[in-house]
């Protein structure tokens, strides 16, 4: 049995996570009119950087969170880990280590998108152009998922592929329901529901779930069904649930299929997020706080990480310390 | 007769070789009659059309990122080898010749290096200072009395060829370490095959497509006897090395695992390679890393590219190396000299491809030549790599010979010379037009059990007017190199 090299199954995860990394980078960044509204419907570009929790690297660079200096640390910042240059550069970076494993039309493409976000500019983030280049960031993103499903090999690479990409969306989906829903419900009720359905129809829309979830709930828009349908929904392909679920089955598939010894402890942890989002209703959920809840999910995922490192990425470290025991 | 008359927009009509030997022109002795087709098709092609086509491919070239890595002092940056999309010809004849020659080099290279690990036959008859090879410092005693499979050393050779005035093909230079440039070999043609179909078809162009399989069928022969299906792996030192693309390239025409030394790991003098499901056994490693790092162990101890323990699992005929380590000896600038004479030596043939003429200094005669005909010359340390401590007689000032001729009389068993060999010239396209310009040619030689030549090879050309620097560091580029098939009946 050919199997793969820990080092390219480790790079094809991380590409991946990547390359999703991106996408909800550009979706979070397109609906900056919703999120980038305070408690009392102002603009302020500091609440999308407070709900990332990124206040003391920002506030390490940059003066005051001006919609320029927010959207450049977002956009065009190489040294913020949760920039879009930084997560195309990681994942060109990655695509670059397996060359030799991806299709040729894979590298192409990030190796394009690369030298285009490379060569932005503070122009090509002004306020009027920033739809567009969202846009095209989502759409070369999703460019690189076509591209992926059509031409790479279907061996165990694939699989690590997959990990990678519903691991990162799970945790994606998590972080825009959070920045999302406390940015519309605030601290205080509103008074002001016409402006929040806007809002919450913005947020919809930055999942690419508007219509998705109209089929579900024809009348209305309650924030707990929303919150419900993008955490629970099974049919929804950004949904934790759904992702969840996806994680569950590829890593079974490869133990059955590529007789891998590891991963069962990424199963476990896999389990715990299955049977949590199985055992609480969404209203329970919101009365206990569903921060916290998003927390708890973020956590768990980075546990799922941490053992698919320690099973089947970190043979490196591992064999070394053996090596010098024995 | 007026219908060849050229037109005002031929692209070739002001077409000038300035004297020297030209690839598809051929020179003042011989015309280039297997070219004709070429010339009248490239002539037939507008400017306007052939600069757009051109930069077509450099934007693609970019764009697969078929590129080396030049290091600013910054950062990494991508670069693309400058490619010229008019290829350089070489015909069933002169290939023929070439062909020969190369299997001759190489068959007497690796007799070489078997016999100075071994009995050292061609030390003792004389024929090679002893100094030369047993004190060289690629000279790796590690390797003395082991059998490597076939007595082969250097699975893969790259034979630096230049052409002189006379249209004489010369050997400049061996390499037969870590040889690069054939991944430019085959994207070149793939990218002439795309932008300019229309110049290539029905010309009977020898295809290169098979590299990769022949390298690997060569690598996995030599693998440990009994195993049928050898794993086989190519050890680069990694992604931040210059000939990265090419290592890639490699790897996915030969179907195997492109490894780091990270990625493997030796047990119980066994190699093997950390996978997701554990250590796998690896076979034989074709490595792009140097004898020096490739075994902290064994060699230099601060490698952190290499495998600790490889060298021991090498000696004991676990796993095989292409190339053997210890080949560096073979195409040292002294060793060099003695090729012609080693080629007599054990085959008792004259070289088919002489050796660019060469006046070595630590003979009392070519030392004398040597001071006689210091502003001809190009002196050349022996020990230096990549073109260091050259003196170029013809363009050097008085105080550069004198003091030149003050190396050679203080150490001149450090010095070879040669004539300025005035290299041939191929059409390539300028922002100006068509203009000569000065090429090389590497061809490379694939060993296992027996040698196969890749047709043709790198043409590399020196983009820059009036220089014979070829080299991809200083502005040189590369062509597409068609060598036609023998259509003579």
């Amino acid at each position: 049995m050919n199997n793969l090299l820990a080092r390219y199954a480790e790079s094809i995860f991380w590409m991946a996570r990547y390359m999703e990394r991106a996408e909800n980078l550009a979706r979070i960044l397109d609906v900056h009119e919703t999120f980038s509204r305070d408690d009392h419907g102002f603009k302020n570009w500091h609440t999308i950087v407070k709900l990332n929790g990124d206040d003391q690297r920002f506030f390490e660079r940059y003066d005051i969170a001006s919609a320029e200096n927010v959207l450049r640390f977002y956009v065009l910042d190489a040294q913020n880990p949760t920039s879009i240059v930084f997560a195309v550069r990681a994942a060109r970076e990655n695509a670059r280590t397996l060359r030799p494993w991806i299709s040729t039309e894979m590298w192409a493409q990030i190796n394009v998108l690369y030298n285009k976000v490379q060569a932005l500019e503070v122009k090509d983030i002004a306020l009027p152009n920033l739809t567009h280049l969202c846009n095209e960031i989502k759409e070369a993103c999703q460019t690189h998922s076509g591209i992926t499903e059509g031409t790479f090999y279907r061996d165990e690479g694939w699989y690590f592929y997959r990990l990678g990409k519903f691991i990162e969306r799970a945790d994606q989906t998590t972080r825009l329901l959070d920045i999302g829903y406390f940015t519309i419900t605030g601290s205080t009720p509103t008074t002001r529901p016409s402006q929040d359905f806007i809002h919450w129809h913005a947020l919809l829309r930055s999942v690419a779930g508007y219509h998705a979830f109209r089929r579900v709930y024809p009348r209305g828009m309650a924030p707990t069904a929303i919150a419900g349908f993008i955490l629970y929904n099974e049919s929804f392909p950004r949904s934790v649930a759904l992702c969840a679920r996806e994680i569950n089955g590829v890593l079974t598939r490869l133990k059955s299929r590529y007789k891998l010894r590891g991963g069962s402890a990424a199963m476990e942890r896999i389990d715990e997020i299955l049977a949590a989002l199985s055992s609480r209703t969404i209203e329970r959920v919101i009365e206990d706080g569903l921060h916290e809840y998003l927390d708890w999910l973020q956590l768990r995922l980075s546990d799922v990480t941490s053992e698919l490192s320690h099973s089947f990425f970190g043979l490196a470290s591992s064999e070394e310390t053996q090596q010098q025991g024995a | 007769m007026t219908a060849t008359e050229p037109r005002p927009n031929d692209l070739l009509h002001r077409y000038d070789q300035a004297g020297f030997y030209d690839e598809l022109f051929g020179g003042r002795e011989q015309s280039a009659p297997h070219a004709a087709l070429i010339r009248e098709r490239l002539a037939a092609l507008a400017f306007d059309d052939i600069h757009r086509r051109s930069e077509d491919a450099a934007r693609e070239l970019y764009n697969l990122g078929i590129t080396f890595l030049v290091y600013s002092e910054q950062e990494a940056i991508d670069r693309i080898l400058p490619f010229d999309v008019i290829p350089r010809v070489i015909s069933a004849r002169e290939w023929t010749h070439l062909e020969a020659g190369i299997v001759q080099r190489v068959t007497a290279l690796n007799l070489f290096l078997r016999d100075i690990y071994h009995e050292r036959k061609i030390i003792r008859d004389g024929v090679i200072p002893e100094d030369l090879v047993i004190g060289n410092a690629n000279y790796r005693p590690q390797m003395i009395g082991l059998k490597v499979p076939f007595d082969t050393y250097i699975h893969i050779l790259g034979v630096d060829l230049v052409r002189d005035g006379a249209g004489v093909f010369r050997v400049l230079e061996d390499n037969g370490r870590v040889p690069s440039g054939v991944s430019y070999v085959v994207e070149n043609r793939h990218m002439m095959q795309r932008v300019f179909p229309d110049l290539m078809q029905g010309l009977g162009i020898r295809p290169i497509d098979n590299y990769g399989q022949k390298l690997l069928q060569a690598v996995s022969e030599i693998a440990p006897s009994g195993i049928s299906e050898p794993r086989v792996v190519l050890l680069s030192p990694g992604s931040y090395n210059s000939a990265y693309f090419e290592h890639i390239f490699l790897a996915r025409e030969m179907g195997v695992p492109l490894v780091e030394g990270r990625d493997l790991v030796v047990q119980d003098d066994r190699v093997y390679m950390k996978t997701t499901n554990g250590l796998a056994v690896v076979d034989s490693i074709y490595r792009r890393i140097g004898d020096d790092f490739l075994d902290p162990r064994a060699f230099n101890e601060d490698s952190l590219l290499g495998v600790p323990g490889i060298m021991e699992a090498y000696r004991k005929g676990n796993v095989a190396l292409a190339n053997a380590v210890g080949t560096g000896v073979a195409d040292d600038k002294a060793v060099y000299c003695y090729v012609p004479r080693m080629i007599k030596y054990y085959l008792g043939e004259e070289a088919l491809i002489p050796n660019v003429e060469t006046y070595i200094c630590r003979e009392a005669e070519g030392l004398a030549y040597t001071l006689d005909h210091l502003a001809e010359l190009v002196v050349k340390p022996v020990g230096e790599a990549g073109g260091y401590g050259i003196t170029l007689g013809p363009l050097a000032s008085k105080d550069e010979l004198a003091d030149c001729r003050a190396k050679l009389l203080a150490d001149p068993s450090n010095y070879i010379s040669q004539p300025m060999v005035p290299l041939s010239v191929c059409p390539t396209l300028t922002e100006s037009g068509v203009e000569p310009r000065h090429v090389d040619l590497r061809p490379f030689a694939v060993t296992g059990r027996q040698t196969w030549v890749l047709p043709g090879g790198l043409t590399r050309v020196a983009m820059r007017k009036n220089t014979f620097i070829v080299n991809s560091s200083q502005g040189g580029g590369s062509k597409d190199t068609w060598v036609l098939e023998d259509t003579s009946p």
